[in-house]
């Protein structure tokens, strides 16, 4: 019998080669085959006209191939080159969407931005040439920080008034209104910093041009190689067909590798096409901060009415949400802050605007989270606001507001990231409550808490719940190919960032087609094997490409079954397969049986034998002599291909909850307990889903607690490093992390999953905020926060005069 | 205006092996681009996050923080040397290799060879951790995919392993 792998633990097929170190990440790739590397010059400042680039220098260097900058490519070698980059994710209210040029035109808009592009024999001759390359600025004033942007006393684009992006308004009801004739109101301002996806490898991107067939290869670090394969053959000037892109191995993602083509991947696949020799282009570290992507930086404020059991009547929340230098990934952050804000709640009436404002900073795209992390704070402030101000426990404000079990399908009257109708297809917030409240031990807290204080100890609990769109469409797609070894070689579109994917999708196929998991082979982001494809972000590859390899080895499965049945003169229906065997049902390892190799080799009528087994299927000795070898509505070969395409989103939920310490003499914050409950669905691998949660915890302490993107006045990033960007190590993770699971099924797809991807992370800010505000008994609305802003915001709170509580250091 | 270029004689996981390099070729990048043994990743090149820890006479460093010409007559050992003979190609999985794999110690991939090099170093000293000492153990390596918790749980179960094995 074999043993169903879904839900199993499955340990990682992937995991072999990585611990051996032999994965192949981009560095790694062509090492020993005169691949050229490639250097870039970018911006020093955050705001300036290039008056002239002198590159005289550099010309004559042993070792250089190449120098470009903007005017170099402009030419006939790549007609649209010189045209900015792609806007990705257009949007109707987009209305000033801008992007940056492969290589700055006459403008720099930040710190980090390409200016020249250096090829050489090795990656030290590359950038000894970029030292010598002289640029003349004209600076213009920089515009650092939403304050400055929306001040707009100066415009990071000229032609962009206001510094305004895009505005957009959604409501479901009149929140105003509703507001107005609330018994109870409060307003609260609320902020989020900077951070970013910063896996550690950064982005790398390396290209073979090959003149004999004039087709380009392209490996690059990316979370869709789809996208950057149509970007590259658009801008190259090429046919698809000529293009492929393959995604070796990547160093994590996060987010930000889903932004596309970055310059470097334009750049790269040109030069090697240009100098007829591989090029490769690995980012370092500063570079990835001043060069990649960041998100969240966001300022809200929120205006609530509510009754007296905490229930919100309206809700009215204006963001401006900090949007960098460029948006090339369009207005998809702010859009899944002012939809996914809304949690599992159900407020009488809504009403969100925002504002995407320009910034002379890195630009901002999606990073684990997207968006939500901020929406998640903004709610769950305003929820232990509300009972702080009814002096009610916080899980009982929750409770009244919470979507009951009932109420699914439950839709917020409002549009989602993906055009599409908000709503949420199943959950059970109650269950899940209950459920955490056990488990951080949320009702002998109080004990604790007094205990605590008895020995001059000041500790709080907070906790905070959201609710996820996961397994956003248009469509992920699978093929299955069952070899005449019997091996099942399986291909989806979409890339893997260490998600573990080889072994989960592996899982699902061996289910589907029963055969041993060992037999399958999962192949990930290369577009020579299936070259339709979305990308991996927004918590969705378990969802989109595991449906659809479900999919497509169920196709697979019909057509073993229809040619087992002929070979074995029984009905399709009175077949299993088990352990790749076909037989009839009731009878495994009985004689009339035949294996899927067999099966494999029947499939495709051969004019040729190479082997023994490949005899049995030649044209003398399958077929009926009186039919076409392959049959009119056939095809040769024991494949399957199908594709999912959802109506809409799945949406994931849980809850975290914490218990922190902090110090009365230095501020410093401690984490005692942490505890999430988590419901995405059935789990396919429940060790890979506890991976992911840790992982994204990890993440949200350091951008709770630690890490943000410090720019000055000017528009420099001065902790643009690992020793100034404050990642956590293991010392800055608490040791236990309790995890519990709902299973509630997504009925939108046919192996009820939802996404696992992003969860850990979005409600870290909301749940610390809320536990430091109970230990400190004052509201924290600004995060992240450090020991010293602690430290600083009880001196505000002592002194004699109520202040707000916006103060940062 | 060609760099000066020095020959010199690495000792890598038991292999002599010899490579021209100019003065300022950091020993990470003569490992990968030189050597091949690309296992040994870059994470940082300012030495903080660990990706790139090899053994030096036995010592975890940072490869990025140290010359290749200031390796000669050291015994250098990557990941591509933790694995065990066993008659197999390829070899067996050492105890910390064997525990990562058990224990979900890896996402992506990136950081962790670092983290077992320097693990291996650090259960040479320690061979039996208590929980402390093993977090103790990986605090100067950085992970942005796991949150460490399985790391730590690598750590004990790869004192587990190579007492069952001895």
């Amino acid at each position: 019998m074999t043993t169903k792998m879904f839900g199993e633990p499955v340990q990682r097929v992937e995991d072999q080669r990585f611990l051996r170190g032999q994965g192949h990440y981009a560095d790694d790739l062509l090492v020993g085959q005169q691949v050229l590397q490639a250097a870039v010059l970018r911006s020093p400042h955050a705001h300036a006209r290039i008056v002239d680039i002198d590159v005289s220098e550099v010309l004559d260097v042993e070792g250089v191939h190449l120098v470009w900058t903007y005017d170099d490519l402009t030419g006939p070698m790549a007609p649209t080159m010189g045209e900015p980059l792609p806007l990705l994710i257009p949007h109707p209210q987009l209305t000033h969407g801008r992007t940056q040029y492969a290589l700055a035109k006459d403008e720099v808009n930040y710190v980090g931005e390409a200016i020249a592009f250096v090829v050489a024999d090795d990656r030290y001759l590359a950038e000894d040439a970029v030292g010598r390359i002289r640029v003349t600025y004209d600076f213009l004033p920089p515009v650092v920080g939403i304050p400055a942007a929306r001040a707009a006393e100066h415009l990071v684009h000229d032609d962009v008034p206001g510094n305004v992006a895009a505005r957009l308004e959604q409501a479901n009801g009149d929140a105003r209104a509703a507001i107005a004739a609330a018994p109870h109101t409060l307003s609260l301002d609320l902020e989020v910093e900077r951070s970013a996806s910063t896996p550690l490898e950064g982005r790398g991107t390396v290209a073979r041009w090959d003149p004999d067939t004039a087709r380009l290869t392209v490996w690059t670090s990316t979370q869709t190689s789809t996208g950057v394969r149509a970007a590259v053959a658009a801008k190259l000037g090429m046919d698809l067909g000529q293009v492929e892109v393959v995604t070796p191995d990547v160093g994590g993602g996060f987010g930000v590798k889903i932004n596309h083509p970055w310059p470097e991947e334009l750049l790269v696949p040109l030069a090697a096409r240009t100098l007829r020799r591989p090029v490769k282009f690995i980012e370092d570290r500063r570079e990835h901060f001043v060069s990649a992507a960041h998100e969240r930086g966001q300022v809200h404020h929120v205006e609530v009415g509510y009754d007296d059991d905490g229930r919100v009547l309206g809700l009215d929340v204006q963001f401006w949400h900090d949007n960098g230098a460029y948006t090339p990934y369009g207005i998809v952050l702010p859009i899944i802050t002012s939809t996914q804000l809304l949690g599992p709640y159900k407020p009488g009436a809504y009403r969100v605007v925002f504002e995407s404002l320009y910034t002379n900073t890195v630009m901002c795209t999606p990073y684990r989270g997207a968006g939500r992390p901020q929406g998640c704070f903004v709610m769950e402030r305003t929820m232990d606001a509300i009972a702080a101000a009814l002096g009610k426990d916080r899980l009982e404000v929750r409770s009244a507001n919470f979507i009951q079990p009932d109420e699914f399908p439950y839709d917020h009257g409002l549009i989602f990231q993906d055009g599409r109708q908000l709503e949420y297809d199943s959950g059970d917030y109650p269950a899940s409550l209950a459920k955490l409240r056990e488990l951080i031990g949320w009702d002998e807290f109080p004990a604790f808490r007094e205990e605590m204080a008895r020995e001059g100890r000041r500790v709080g609990i907070g906790l905070a719940c959201y609710v996820e769109g996961t397994g956003v469409g248009p469509y992920e797609g699978a093929h299955v190919h069952i070899e005449t070894s019997g091996k099942v070689k399986i291909a989806t579109g979409l890339t893997t960032q260490g998600q573990g994917h080889a072994t989960a999708f592996a899982q699902i196929a061996a289910d589907a087609l029963g055969v041993p998991f060992e037999s399958v082979e999962v192949v990930t982001g290369d577009t020579r094997r299936m070259p339709y494809a979305v990308g991996t972000f927004a918590s969705r590859a378990a969802v989109m490409s595991g449906s659809a390899i479900h999919l497509a080895a169920l196709r697979a499965r019909e057509k073993v079954l229809r040619i087992a049945a002929e070979a074995l003169e029984a009905a399709e229906d009175d077949l299993e397969i088990v352990d790749g065997v076909i037989s009839v049902k009731g009878t495994p390892g009985g004689t009339a049986s035949i294996d899927l190799g067999t099966v494999a080799v029947l499939s495709n009528p051969l004019r040729y034998a190479f082997d023994e087994a490949s005899k049995a299927a030649t044209q003398f000795t399958v077929g009926d002599p009186g039919k076409p070898p392959v049959a009119e509505d056939d095809e040769p070969g024991l494949e399957g291909k199908d594709f999912y395409s959802p109506d809409r989103s799945t949406f994931a939920n849980g809850m975290h909850a914490v218990i922190v310490e902090t110090d009365p003499d230095t501020a410093e914050i401690t984490i005692l307990k942490y505890a999430v409950v988590h419901d995405c669905g059935r789990l396919i691998n429940p060790m890979i889903v506890e991976g992911q949660i840790l992982g994204g915890i990890a993440q949200g302490v350091g951008g709770a607690l630690y890490e943000r993107m410090a720019y000055d006045e000017s528009g420099q990033l001065v902790n643009a490093s690992f020793m100034d960007f404050l990642m956590p190590y293991v010392t800055e993770i608490p040791a236990h992390i309790d995890i519990d699971h709902l299973e509630t099924p997504s009925p939108l797809n046919p192996l009820g999953i939802k996404g696992a991807g992003e969860a850990g992370v979005i409600p870290s800010a909301a749940v610390f905020a809320s536990a430091i505000s109970d230990a400190e008994g004052f509201a924290i609305t600004a995060m992240p926060i450090s020991p010293s802003e602690l430290f600083g915001l009880r001196r505000t709170h002592a002194s004699a005069e109520p202040v707000e509580t916006k103060e940062r250091s | 205006m060609g760099e000066e270029l020095h020959d010199i004689r690495l000792s890598v996981n038991g292999l002599v092996r010899e490579v021209r390099v100019p003065a300022r070729r950091l020993l990470s990048d003569a490992l990968r681009h030189d050597l091949g043994l690309t296992g040994t990743h870059v994470g940082c090149e300012h030495g903080v996050c660990g990706a790139c820890t090899v053994l030096v006479d036995g010592r975890p460093v940072r490869s990025c923080l140290m010359f290749a010409v200031s390796a000669v007559d050291c015994s250098i050992t990557t990941v591509e040397g933790l694995t065990e003979p066993d008659g197999s190609p390829e070899g067996r999985l050492s105890a910390v290799q064997q525990a990562f794999a058990e224990c979900h110690g890896l996402q992506c991939g990136f950081c962790t060879p670092g983290f077992l090099t320097t693990i291996t170093a650090g259960l040479r000293d320690n061979p039996a951790p208590t929980e402390d000492e093993a977090r103790e153990m990986i605090a100067g390596n950085l992970c942005r995919c796991t949150g460490y918790v399985n790391i730590v749980k690598s750590v004990l179960r790869a004192s587990q392993i190579a007492e069952e094995r001895s």
